[in-house]
């Protein structure tokens, strides 16, 4: 790897105040661009670890270092902003904001990064322009489905809409949160077809997180928590 | 931020129902408080208005603030009529320029009779230095001449009756609105009609003092004795007792020293009152009243504000998902808490002005009945200053009532971060 990984995890450890149990990871990075599948059943701290990385919780001891960035020196409002112009966010489901259109819901990065939203207008000349292509190359260009309320779209639908929104203005790195767990078999792999593709397209690194491991051959790299916890620190 | 008013506008829509109730029912509490307060200054304005130019008003020994009441405001009767030597005796006084002498006790379909010379529509202002003008006709003739059964009536009388020039009508004896005793043995002409003042002249019915002497002339007690009519002696319609005697003086320099002499003349108790004092006195009475009425407002308001608190609240539950899915996208718990501010902020924005819509909407339609009932005159107008501040401070117990929820939200918001634990 001869770029700088969008993320570096060494020795972190995390517990909750007044709770026995800790979340601890001796070694994860990734590499632009690059995928990974991490195994994480329920209850291994998958979600624990998203909102880590996403700067949403308080900061961990240890190195997290995303895009380079130390995330235990930045502030809180640092920390969103990092979040808003880096990475993008795909959650198991209930991914879109029910009073927001479509667009809307792809357009809201935008609204809190400026950075996104350049990125947005130089790859397809606006961030409209950028969330239409998208939403049209997820195929969700329908015109009968634009006007549609979201709550409307079917689960894969609006699985769909997530992706779009996580990757417009090209973020450096996707974190996904089980995103396939609410659809079926036949849904899942055009689901994953799609996620990569547009991962591709925005030279975006994907890490994925699921307890499903029937997806993990789909990956260039796999690991689990169980695997990297045990690794870690005493 | 700026992209935060879009979200929170479209999360209101979303809510639209309960939305719409929370500005309804501070758009009501709005209507009140403002409506309590413009019905304050407008009262108050009319009021203090509604006797000018007058030095000093002059009756039997009362309180001033009863002595202003019958007088001005032509409320209650006189404890005690006075002798017209007094209204000779000043009148006499180089000091004073002029005296207006009132007698009541009658009335028409209960309108209170004045009787007055016809000065009195040149001498009493109103509302600074207005005169009293005329809509239509004449003021009656005075003296024992012709002109002697002769009315002036004022716009409210003319309009609630439905009187015009050369109607006849009869004085009933007494102010009690079901009359048993009537003066149908001498009716009177309607010779003249008062333009409108927003002043209790408005509620007159004005005829000349020896009217009033000549429709008692066969009454004895309070009861009629003979049937009038026939040729009338003018010598017995001297008036010997008047109500009250308006007073304008030369120079306001010897308002005190009248006011003392009259209030310590021998030959008969009397007191004088300064109009202006005697107003501000009265409306000193009637402001506890004013701030009962502005504090039960207030208490509306802060139910209100309850609403709006309570619907916050119980949205913030069902709203998890989306603080979480904003975090995700990038919003702090700053976005999240300028949000539920911003929310309570427009909640209470559309409500007060909502509220002052359906405030100009009710005084438009309630302005005929005030007036006809009250002689309360409530012209449309742009908010007070005084009202503005009331509205204002409603924004800002929005906003602050909307702190509560915000803070909760933001706590929530840093402890979930972007997942939702339920």
């Amino acid at each position: 790897m001869s770029k700088a990984p969008v993320l570096e995890i060494r020795d972190l450890v995390f517990s909750w105040p007044g709770r026995a149990w800790h979340l601890r990871l001796a070694d994860l990075s990734l590499a632009p661009g690059e995928t990974l599948f991490l195994h994480g059943p329920s209850g291994t701290g998958k979600s624990t670890l998203l909102n880590l990385i996403a700067g949403t919780l308080a900061k961990p001891g240890g190195v997290l270092r995303v895009c380079g960035r130390d995330l235990a020196s930045l502030s809180g409002a640092a920390r969103d902003r990092l979040r808003a112009d880096h990475l993008g966010i795909i959650f198991q489901q209930f991914n879109l904001l029910p009073f927001l259109s479509m667009r809307e819901n792809v357009l809201l990065p935008c609204r809190f990064s400026r950075r996104r939203s350049q990125a947005a207008q130089q790859r397809f000349g606006s961030p409209l322009k950028a969330a239409e292509t998208l939403l049209q190359r997820l195929g969700l260009g329908d015109a009968a489905l634009r006007n549609a309320p979201v709550v409307e779209l079917s689960v894969g639908q609006q699985q769909r809409v997530a992706v779009a929104r996580a990757l417009i203005g090209a973020p450096d790195l996707v974190l996904a949160d089980e995103p396939t767990s609410a659809l079926d078999t036949a849904l899942r792999d055009e689901f994953l077809d799609l996620l990569f593709a547009e991962c591709t397209a925005a030279n975006s690194a994907l890490l994925f997180v699921s307890h499903d491991l029937t997806l993990a051959r789909r990956f260039a790299r796999q690991s689990s928590l169980a695997r990297l916890s045990q690794g870690a620190v005493a | 931020m700026s992209g935060l008013i879009g979200i929170a506008l479209r999360s209101l829509r979303n809510r639209a129902f309960t939305a719409t109730l929370t500005v309804c029912t501070v758009a009501l509490s709005v209507a009140l408080l403002v409506g309590v307060e413009r019905l304050r200054l407008d009262t108050r304005d009319a009021f203090l208005r509604s006797v000018s130019g007058t030095d000093l008003i002059v009756g039997a020994r009362s309180h001033p603030v009863q002595l202003l009441l019958y007088s001005v405001f032509r409320l209650g009767d006189p404890t005690n009529n006075l002798g017209w030597d007094n209204a000779l005796r000043l009148r006499a006084d180089p000091r004073v320029a002029w005296v207006i002498p009132i007698a009541l006790g009658d009335a028409h379909q209960g309108f209170r009779v004045v009787g007055t010379e016809p000065d009195y529509f040149d001498r009493i202002r109103y509302a600074g230095d207005r005169a009293l003008a005329f809509q239509s006709g004449r003021a009656f003739a005075g003296g024992t001449g012709d002109g002697l059964f002769e009315a002036v009536i004022g716009a409210d009388v003319a309009s609630k009756l439905g009187y015009a020039l050369g109607q006849s009508i009869v004085v009933a004896h007494g102010t009690a609105r079901v009359a048993l005793q009537k003066h149908d043995d001498r009716p009177f002409t309607v010779v003249g009609i008062l333009a409108r003042s927003g002043t209790p002249s408005d509620q007159g019915v004005f005829v000349s003092l020896q009217a009033i002497e000549a429709i008692h002339l066969n009454w004895r007690g309070g009861t009629r004795v003979s049937k009038g009519g026939g040729v009338i002696d003018p010598a017995q319609l001297q008036p010997r007792t008047v109500s009250a005697l308006f007073v304008g003086l030369k120079s306001r320099m010897a308002t005190f020293a009248i006011q003392r002499e009259v209030n310590e003349a021998r030959e008969e108790p009397l007191t004088a009152i300064l109009p202006g004092v005697a107003l501000q006195q009265l409306w000193g009475l009637l402001g506890n009243v004013e701030r009962a009425l502005k504090l039960a407002a207030a208490a509306v308001v802060a139910a209100a504000l309850m609403v709006l608190l309570t619907t916050t609240l119980a949205s913030l539950n069902e709203r998890r998902r989306e603080m979480a899915i904003l975090r995700s996208v990038g919003a702090g718990p700053r976005h999240v808490f300028a949000l539920l501010v911003m929310e309570a902020g427009g909640l209470a924005l559309a409500g007060a002005v909502l509220g002052l819509a359906l405030l100009a909407l009710a005084l438009q339609l309630a302005a005929p009945w005030l007036q006809a009932s009250y002689g309360l005159f409530v012209p449309a107008r742009w908010p007070a200053i005084e009202e503005l501040k009331l509205v204002a401070g409603v924004l800002l117990a929005g906003v602050v009532v909307g702190l509560l929820p915000a803070v909760l939200a933001w706590r929530r918001s840093v402890q979930d971060g972007m997942t939702v634990r339920t």
